[in-house]
């Protein structure tokens, strides 16, 4: 935590609004939080995060918007609910991470972890475009928006692409047009 | 018997062995799987990650033709599809609000009475294991496994309402039917990494390599699971060359079903070696 406070964290100086704005977007009770840290204990991906998830929570509460949003944190939670499950007041903090990137893609914040993001990006284009994620398509999609060329991955994906387990060709929902509506009427409300 | 199943996008691609090895298994079970009409992506975790509207409306599109089949339970091998759709679920039964407006978007009415079930589930609680213990003509003996469940089936045990969430014991009860033998572990609830496989390979990879090590540390020659993506990130990012099933294919091994070997052909690990070691090729 101690760097967290030579920052000169001093209350006044947050953005109040941030907490409620947070707590309505991910419907969890972040003010319940006595920083018992078995969230943090518990995370398979805290040792990657800048900021671990109980430090985010309390970061929260005085208002840091700017760095919680800009933090790669909230981008390296993968949703496995360890901590939701575990949290002794009920706070579903994988919830609050998928509240958090939704915030931060929408304000248009610096995403700082871009790698991540843009895979997510380019799997729900999979999506949208046939109603089904097609891998070879959505992978191409990925390489091109990031420019990584996924070498920790190319030599057992050219294995798997050659046992036939990633099809050349798409499999696409019959009615595309419901897919349409269901994406145009999700999009614009946000 | 007659059951709804929504294989999900993964069941004809980098899970295959999963789907076909499943249909094998339940036409010897004599469970008829129905699969949902038209069905679309549950949407995975790239859709609740930045958009959590549409990561309730695409499963919900998949309950809506599920429903017209008047089928009572839809049944869903890979957990990250299960997962999603059980959130979907919970919000349509216990927020009526957003119930209404998931409804007014995909266009249809919900009904409560359709449950949704993951395969697992349904092999172990609901067929029953003395079902399952009539078909075993081979009995996997000798053959000493470590059952990894993952994150989607048991969390959050709010949504999901399966087994135990650090402890669960499904996997385990059905592979001791089978005749095989499950160590006792502690990581069968720890996370595999899931899609960061495809962004941070070398996290996932100490992340698998933990789990993989305390496996071998147990006394596993092979771990089973019930999830695509795990399957996918526990074999392709391992030095050990530990064998990675689906349960369904223990279960087909135990039923004696031909097929087998073209799941086996699918694998980047051969479990061939094994299961020839113990007299079970």
């Amino acid at each position: 935590m101690k760097e967290m406070w030579e920052g000169g964290l001093r209350l006044g100086e947050g953005d109040f609004s941030f907490l409620e704005e947070v707590r309505r977007r991910s419907g969890e009770h972040l003010d319940l939080c006595y920083q018992c840290m078995k969230c943090t204990a518990g995370c398979p991906t805290a040792p990657y995060m800048d900021i671990k998830p109980h430090q985010l929570i309390r970061m929260i509460q005085m208002g840091r918007r700017g760095e919680v949003l800009g933090s790669g944190a909230i981008w390296f939670c993968v949703y496995c609910q360890t901590c939701g499950t575990r949290c002794p007041n009920e706070i579903h903090i994988g919830v609050l991470m998928d509240a958090l990137r939704e915030m931060a893609v929408g304000e248009g914040v610096e995403v700082k972890e871009r790698r991540i993001h843009l895979l997510h990006e380019a799997f729900i284009q999979s999506v949208r475009r046939g109603g089904r994620v097609h891998e070879v398509t959505m992978l191409m999609d990925y390489v091109l928006r990031s420019r990584d060329l996924m070498k920790d991955s190319l030599g057992s994906g050219v294995k798997l692409f050659l046992k036939g387990k990633f099809p050349l060709f798409p499999s696409f929902v019959k009615e595309r047009e419901e897919i349409r509506r269901i994406f145009e009427r999700c999009t614009k409300k946000q | 018997m007659r059951v709804s199943y929504f294989p999900g996008c993964t069941d004809r691609s980098s899970s295959m062995e999963y789907g076909l090895s499943t249909e094998e298994v339940f036409r010897v079970l004599g469970v008829e799987l129905v699969e949902v009409e038209d069905w679309n992506c549950c949407g995975a975790a790239a859709t609740h990650s930045l958009n959590r509207l549409l990561s309730l409306c695409l499963p919900a599109r998949i309950i809506s033709k599920a429903l017209g089949s008047g089928l009572s339970w839809l049944v869903v091998p890979c957990a990250g599809c299960f997962s999603n759709l059980k959130k979907t679920e919970y919000v349509l039964r216990n927020d009526e609000k957003e119930r209404r407006v998931v409804e007014e978007i995909v266009g249809f009415r919900y009904d409560p009475s359709l449950e949704i079930l993951a395969l697992l589930d349904v092999v172990v609680n609901r067929i029953g294991l003395d079902r399952i213990d009539e078909r075993v003509k081979r009995p996997l003996k000798g053959l000493k496994v470590a059952c990894y469940y993952g994150c989607a089936l048991v969390r959050h045990p709010k949504v999901t309402g399966f087994d135990d969430p650090e402890n669960p014991q499904a996997m385990e009860r059905l592979m001791r039917t089978l005749g095989a033998q499950p160590v006792e572990w502690s990581y069968k609830v720890d996370c595999c990494g899931a899609d960061l496989a495809m962004t941070y390979g070398s996290i996932v990879s100490q992340m698998v390599g933990r789990i993989l090590s305390m496996a071998v540390e147990a006394g596993a020659q092979a771990i089973v699971t019930s999830c695509g993506l795990c399957q996918m990130n526990l074999e392709m990012r391992q030095e050990l060359g530990l064998p990675v099933f689906y349960f369904t294919e223990l279960m087909g091994l135990a039923f004696d079903v031909e097929q087998r070997e073209r799941w086996w052909a699918k694998h980047l690990i051969s479990p061939r070696p094994l299961l020839e070691s113990l007299g079970l090729g």
